[in-house]
């Protein structure tokens, strides 16, 4: 019997535990920064200890104490199997096709589970919000052998059209993706605070195919910017056990310690 | 002594090597950003500058808050962690404190860009942008066919700065640079820019450098800077952490003009140099690791 937990826990914390949870033991993971970095590092304090983090600053087989603040805080280059330079990270083994899983965050996604990081709202030479940009994201999206993307649901961030185009997902669906030169199965789920969506094995269209527990499928509709397809066998996810979050709540504990302020994740 | 001839004070090296109107990297990836060299050109009051580097983080919004930028070529933008970076995002938005040109990439691109660039070669191929709206937006990424296997990839024209700036930890009498830990884009800056200027924790007699070490020779840099602390609120691997109190401090020091002019003003214009400058903001120096 697995054990199982009665106590509260957030949005937030099912939605990493659940990510952590899909992440197997021995698995290369190419991690971004945030929320992909909690789960990841999660999956590696708990069942997948060998699990291989890479950042795209260069650290391979990351072991960090705490989470990093950003993407090449010494504390991932302390503990790592080897530090390389930039490019090698990003030729050798991105490009080298050496990732199992990228793993993303975005501001918005699109049925197809394309990505966009770099503008909201107006026009690309005057946007409403200029966000950070592309960073490593669109050829990890395009070289790893598949990418998960963990984002929180809402009308804002799942969109029926993005505003741009950053990286790519399953592109148009159906077999554009394949046709495209993009290497790698592209988005093989999406996992958000409501549950997880995985793509249609013709379409491509992100499907919802589990809920996390409490949340309805009414509610995943209404935080959805276009028609949410639904599984005819919508699964649940398991709350997450007692250990899951004491060994969460531990690292953001210690993280929160070491940036000096209460972590917004 | 002739061996000594690569170092000198960072304001010279500023002065003799950066001019109005060229294209400047200064690089480190999170870790080594050469901040107080990026100080010292806004103090020199540098105008025009075509700026290049893969994150602007805090050290582009300073500058290009000051007013020193008027084109960017970059992978990322943000405070990382944090959020945004306002000053970047005003001059963007709304042309404040003048209009920022932008020419945007991804960082596997930009890396690739820069070994171009300190190859000798004209252009950068990778397997990048595939289904990606960034090339309608940049002239510059296009795409290439294999001549081998037919293959479509993109190709971006090499990087080549007038002047590449970093930080490292060490150099010796000779100036010699050795740097430790995430050691990014560096190696590849220095190499693809004209001129190169370091600045570095320490000086030292021997740099007992490991033999594949990540050093950059004398003879590829023009000046070498003794500047401790000359990172901060980066960090130096070895000597100081990362000052995440004051990366966060800065979303609210920088998101309106007048708070940000006002620090600029008084920690950075009104400061002579680097050990002003961390007086000025309260920080202690943190103390050499060999010492």
């Amino acid at each position: 019997m697995p054990d199982t937990n009665t106590t509260e826990y957030t949005a937030t914390e099912i939605m990493t535990i659940e990510a952590a949870r899909r992440l197997k033991n021995g698995t290369v993971c190419f991690v971004g920064i945030g929320m992909p970095s909690a789960a990841a590092n999660l999956a590696r304090l708990t069942h997948a200890p060998d699990v291989v983090l890479i950042y795209e600053s260069g650290t391979i087989g990351a072991k960090p104490d705490v989470l990093p603040l950003s993407i090449g805080d010494g504390e991932l280059a302390e503990h790592a199997d080897t530090v390389v330079s930039i490019p090698e990270i990003f030729r050798y083994w991105l490009q080298g096709g050496r990732v199992d899983v990228g793993f993303l965050g975005a501001a918005q996604v699109d049925r197809f589970g394309n990505i966009n990081t770099t503008v909201i709202g107006g026009d690309y030479a005057k946007p409403k919000v200029r966000l950070p940009g592309a960073g490593g994201a669109p050829e990890i999206a395009s070289n790893a052998k598949e990418t998960w993307i963990i984002i929180k649901q809402g009308k804002r961030s799942f969109v029926p059209k993005l505003d741009f185009m950053t990286s790519v997902g399953h592109l148009e669906g159906g077999d554009s993706r394949a046709k495209s030169g993009a290497r790698g199965k592209g988005p093989t789920a999406v996992i958000t605070d409501l549950g997880i969506l995985t793509p249609d094995p013709v379409t491509r269209e992100l499907t919802l195919t589990a809920l996390h527990p409490g949340v309805t499928v009414e509610q995943a509709r209404a935080n959805t910017g276009w028609d949410l397809k639904v599984a005819e066998r919508l699964g649940a996810t398991q709350a997450p056990t007692a250990k899951e979050l004491e060994v969460l709540r531990d690292l953001q504990a210690r993280t929160a310690k070491a940036h000096g302020t209460v972590s917004s994740e | 002594m002739e061996e000594m001839n690569k170092h000198m004070p960072l304001a010279e090296a500023v002065a003799r090597h950066v001019k109005d109107g060229q294209t400047v990297a200064l690089e480190g990836f999170t870790h080594l950003i050469p901040f107080a060299a990026a100080h010292e050109i806004i103090r020199q009051g540098r105008r025009d500058l075509t700026l290049i580097r893969m994150t602007p983080d805090i050290i582009y919004d300073q500058m290009i808050g000051m007013g020193c930028a008027k084109a960017l070529q970059f992978s990322w933008g943000g405070n990382p962690g944090v959020g945004s970076i306002h000053r970047f995002r005003d001059a963007i938005e709304n042309s404040w404190p003048l209009p920022l040109a932008i020419q945007e990439h991804s960082h596997a691109d930009m890396a690739g860009r820069y070994q171009a660039g300190a190859s000798g070669l004209p252009f950068s191929v990778l397997r990048g942008y595939v289904g990606s709206d960034l090339p309608k937006h940049n002239a510059n990424i296009r795409s290439i066919t294999c001549p081998f296997t037919g293959e479509k990839l993109a190709a971006t024209p090499a990087i080549n700065p007038d002047v590449t700036i970093i930080h490292a930890q060490k150099a010796d009498r000779a100036g010699n640079v050795l740097i430790n830990g995430i050691v990014g884009i560096q190696k590849e800056a220095v190499l693809a820019a004209k001129a190169a200027i370091a600045t570095v924790e320490e000086v030292v007699d021997d740099l007992e450098a490991p033999m594949n070490a990540c050093l950059l020779p004398h003879w590829v840099l023009g000046a070498v800077c003794h500047v401790p602390n000359g990172a901060h609120p980066s960090y130096a691997h070895g000597y100081y952490g990362r000052d995440n109190a004051f990366c966060k401090a800065w979303d609210a020091i920088s998101r309106e003009r007048e708070t940000f002019r006002a620090w600029m003003e008084k920690h950075v214009m009104g400061t002579k140099d680097h050990a002003e400058f961390m007086k000025s903001i309260g920080v202690a120096p943190a103390k050499a690791a060999n010492q």
